[in-house]
């Protein structure tokens, strides 16, 4: 990538491309562009429902080579990443992925992200935000290096029910046999070629994880022999409806990272954000624990709920009322095209949220330069409201 | 002779912004300025044909926008536009630039390390959070802590208030901040030397300090706690240069009613049975008024135009004490063209605000050295700006004008005062330093104005060249600026008030401690206050 090597010595670039770039411009129809962590990445390709439905119907291919990546290796390493994660990392095994939280002392998430055990002391971090400087701090004291592999590994998700049998034909066989949250490797002509089965999507669906000089000839290779636009490439605009759907909470727009927060009170625990099953208090330290050891006894300020929202008008922004009384906001909604619901996040006061609270959201819309304001009953859910069986399936279905 | 309702002394952007209240108030105000000019140190002058000159202030971002906006300044024909970033050269051929965009300069930080442009966002949300602290209270008098008026302890639980709500780590850092030095502070973020240098400047410009002394992370906050259009930091150019300000203010004033009266130094606030009775001036007139606001600095105010047989012992005592040391000059320059910097040939140097020449701190505790062995900086600290990227009104079409802030630079040199041969090689000295990364900016030079803490004293009025009127330490914040039992406005003696940078909430082309004390004023005339508050910080 071009981060490392910038057009002007002595200039940062203005803008990064990622290394699937010569290809994802040709697939840009739309134009329609927009930047993440610095790097040019397509909203929408060609058309946000049928980039949407590709994931859910067939397979939806989303270049996440901007993902914030952190190689941490060392002799510490393992100690190193269970101290600085609120999970139990000694329960995960060489080649597989665990979804994490990273607090900081207060017990507020800094991010989340995914972390990718390749050995006993090698792992690489994923995360949304970039987080180096915290991952250093917590790094005093340990034999460990962690540096930022962003710009060294490309990175691809291929996602949807299709995308097993996609990236079976591409020539990786047995992929069918990958457990989620499970990695594999592959040569693929001569390519070395991480698999994982993980995503954002709440569907089936996998990531692969190369070198950026094969990036091309990676993703001619997922497009190829496939029949016509059973295969497309997806913008940032479908990912996040599905991703609402699949009730995955987002860095920067479901909480604040931690390390950024101005206002105080506005950091979130993971206790607060609905990631209580991410923290192992049975370990005796990690950072944040004395906190949020706190927070448990004395009970989290807020709660994430997932809303099922009467009407079909989705609850941006939407404040939530339980009998009148102001107790939250939404952080993501979306009509969700698959579960048909009108689904929301939210992040509301304690006590409020529990089960049986008849809370409210005040949605406006417009119409026409006329708005409506419309106060609709909201009906806390405990599953996702999209969870297809294929998602957690071994072998993965075909279909 | 007429008598007026009210003299103010000295019209600065302070003095102006108190008479235009005072003036729209309804009071019969009168303005005396020693100079044949207007603007103090908020002013524009073509000392080279053709050229306009900001002479000393040179950008804007303190500038209230609730009195810019209430006192019709855009109408009366000011114009506020920011300047994006800036860059820092090194020694060794790299520099480092400043963007306003976040990616961009998270990549460019990157460039020199990827802790540290991570860093930065941390940074960030922590600086905010002390200018959000701060903000409110800009517009706002100081409570006197000792005073048991109910005004005061409202106030007080307001302080109390906006300390609390920052929380426990808050607080700790607050009082952190406030006390410790900018390059204790930027350590504690940052492994890049250039980067630091980069920020740290903001923390000694105008202070007689060093990046390593104690108090200087204060005066960082104070060079970010401005906003140009609501964007916090921000700094900006008014068109026409910094006389632009001085100029809304008196049509503004003008408009009142008020008057302006140039070349008329005041020798003296006449006091007679404890009262201001008005002002002789240095022609012998006489002008009387029972209001008279000083806006010179403290030491001027009771030191020099008043009898210290008039003041209590005790506010001489402080005024003498009163902490003020120049530490800066100033260079404006008419060029011929737009000079080329080494390692920006490909940059479009429009998009660079500010440019600056010292590459680590240690590079700039070592120009502090200078200072305190009484001479300036050999390899000085620059604030060095173009304003005429911008503005087509202060050179002609083709030229342009530089406009060159000089840390540091002592009051006197080796015990004496100084010469117009140590200011023309103090001159010499800046122009070298900007030279070494210009290959073509000594031929481009048409003319320079060159000013050591000598003219700024002589010409501007500001004692020792300090450009905040007093040092912006902590002892001389709050409620003890300028000193203890007189932060409100009041003077001490009847009828007598101050309205200078010297007073809470200090230097900066700000307007504020102006406003504050009209406010007072306005106040003890039993007068509904028509001075505005600060607008809220979401």
């Amino acid at each position: 990538m071009t981060d490392t090597a910038p057009a002007n010595p002595g200039t940062a670039p203005r803008v990064l491309h990622t290394p699937f770039h010569s290809r994802t411009k040709v697939a840009n129809k739309m134009e329609r562009w927009e930047v993440w962590q610095g790097y040019n990445t397509a909203a929408c390709y060609t058309d946000v429902e049928l980039e949407y439905f590709a994931i859910r119907s067939n397979t939806g291919v989303f270049d996440l080579s901007p993902m914030v990546k952190y190689r941490i290796q060392g002799a510490d390493a393992a100690d190193y990443v269970d101290r600085l994660l609120t999970r139990n990392i000694r329960k995960l095994g060489t080649d597989r992925v665990a979804y994490v939280a990273i607090c900081n002392d207060a017990g507020n998430v800094i991010d989340d992200g995914t972390l990718f055990r390749f050995a006993d002391n090698e792992f690489r971090l994923c995360t949304q935000e970039h987080v180096l400087d915290w991952l250093l701090w917590s790094a005093e004291g340990f034999d460990v290096t962690v540096y930022d592999e962003t710009a060294d590994v490309a990175a691809l998700a291929v996602q949807g029910p299709t995308s097993c049998q996609t990236l079976r034909r591409m020539g990786l066989d047995g992929l069918q046999e990958l457990k989620p949250f499970g990695m594999a490797h592959y040569e693929l002509e001569g390519i070395p070629l991480m698999v994982s089965r993980t995503g954002f999507t709440g569907d089936l669906g996998y990531e692969l994880w190369l070198a950026p000089e094969h990036a091309e000839t990676v993703w001619d290779r997922v497009f190829a022999n496939t029949r016509q636009r059973t295969v497309r490439p997806i913008g940032s605009h479908a990912l996040d409806l599905a991703r609402i759907e699949a009730g995955f909470i987002a860095a920067g727009v479901d909480f604040v990272p931690a390390e950024q927060i101005v206002r105080n009170g506005r950091g979130r625990s993971p206790l607060e954000l609905g990631l209580e099953w991410l923290v192992d208090f049975s370990k005796p330290v990690f950072n944040g624990r004395q906190a949020l050891l706190q927070q448990r006894d004395k009970g989290p300020r807020y709660r994430l709920a997932k809303l099922s929202v009467e009407g079909n008008k989705p609850a941006e922004h939407a404040f939530i009322y339980c009998r009148g009384r102001e107790v939250g906001t939404v952080t993501s909604a979306a009509w969700c095209p698959s579960a048909k619901s009108n689904f929301a996040l939210a992040s509301i006061k304690t006590p409020y949220g529990r089960e049986r609270d008849p809370l409210k959201a005040e949605i406006y819309y417009m119409r026409e330069l006329h708005w409506t304001r419309t106060m609709a009953k909201c009906e806390i859910v405990n599953e996702p409201v999209f969870n297809p069986p294929r998602r957690l399936q071994t072998p993965a279905p075909d279909a | 002779m007429k008598k007026y309702d009210a003299i103010v002394i000295g019209a600065g952007h302070n003095g102006l912004t108190n008479a235009a209240y005072l003036a729209k108030a309804g009071l019969d105000v009168l303005v005396v300025e020693k100079n044949p000019y207007i603007g103090g140190a908020t002013v524009s002058r073509e000392l080279h044909e053709g050229w306009k000159y900001s002479n000393c202030s040179y950008v804007c971002s303190l500038l209230r926008p609730e009195i810019a906006r209430d006192l019709e300044l855009p109408r009366h024909g000011l114009q506020v536009q920011p300047y994006g970033g800036g860059v820092t050269f090194c020694r060794n051929g790299d520099h480092f630039l400043y963007y306003e965009d976040h990616e961009r300069l998270y990549r460019e930080i990157a460039r020199h390390s990827k802790r540290d442009a991570n860093a930065y966002d941390r940074y960030g949300a922590d600086v905010i959070k002390q200018t959000r602290l701060i903000r409110p209270f800009l517009l706002r008098t100081p409570p006197d802590p000792s005073s048991f008026k109910p005004r005061d302890l409202m106030e007080l639980r307001h302080l109390a208030k906006a300390f609390m709500e920052l929380g426990e780590e808050g607080l700790a850092d607050t009082l952190r901040f406030w006390t410790m030095s900018i390059g204790d502070y930027l350590d504690g973020y940052f492994e890049t030397d250039v980067v630091k240098a980069h920020l740290a400047g903001s923390g000694i410009i105008g202070t007689a300090l060093g990046v390593y002394s104690p108090g200087t992370a204060y005066v960082l906050l104070h060079h970010y706690m401005g906003d140009v259009d609501g964007n916090v930091g921000a700094w900006g150019f008014a068109r026409g240069g910094m006389g632009a300000i001085a100029n809304a203010l008196a049509a503004s004033l003008q408009s009142y009613g008020g008057e302006i009266r140039c070349a008329a130094e005041v020798t003296q606030i006449m006091v007679r049975n404890g009262k201001t009775t008005g002002v002789a001036l240095a022609n012998g007139d006489e002008v009387q008024a029972d209001i008279v606001v000083s806006n010179l600095d403290p030491k001027r105010t009771f030191l020099n135009i008043m009898a210290e047989s008039d003041l209590p012992a005790d506010v001489v005592r402080k005024a003498r004490n009163f902490k003020i040391r120049g530490s800066s000059g100033k260079l404006n320059i008419a060029l011929d063209g737009l000079p080329t910097f080494n390692g920006l040939e490909n940059v479009d140097t429009s998009m660079i605000g500010e440019m600056h020449f010292s590459d680590s701190l240690a590079h700039m505790e070592r120009a502090y050295d200078d200072w305190k062995d009484e001479t300036w900086s050999k390899e000085p600290y620059l604030d060095m700006l173009i304003p005429t990227q911008y503005d087509p009104t202060m050179a002609p079409p083709g030229k342009h004008m530089m406009t060159v802030f000089v840390q540091y630079a002592p009051p006197t040199i080796d015990g004496r005062d100084w010469t117009d041969e140590d200011r023309d090689n103090f001159g010499k000295t800046v122009i070298d330093t900007i030279a070494n990364y210009s290959p073509n900016f000594k031929e481009l030079i048409l003319h320079a104005e060159v000013r050591s803490p000598r003219e700024l004293e002589n010409e501007v009025g500001l004692t020792e060249g300090n450009i905040f009127m007093g040092e912006l330490t902590f002892d001389q914040l709050l409620f003890n600026r300028p000193f203890p039992g007189y932060a409100q406005y009041r003077g001490p003696v009847k009828g007598m008030y101050m309205c200078s940078s010297g007073t809470h909430p200090g230097g900066g082309v700000m307007a504020a401690p102006g406003a504050n004390a009209a406010r007072e004023i306005l106040r003890d005339l039993k007068h509904p206050n028509i001075v505005p508050g600060a607008y809220a910080d979401d």
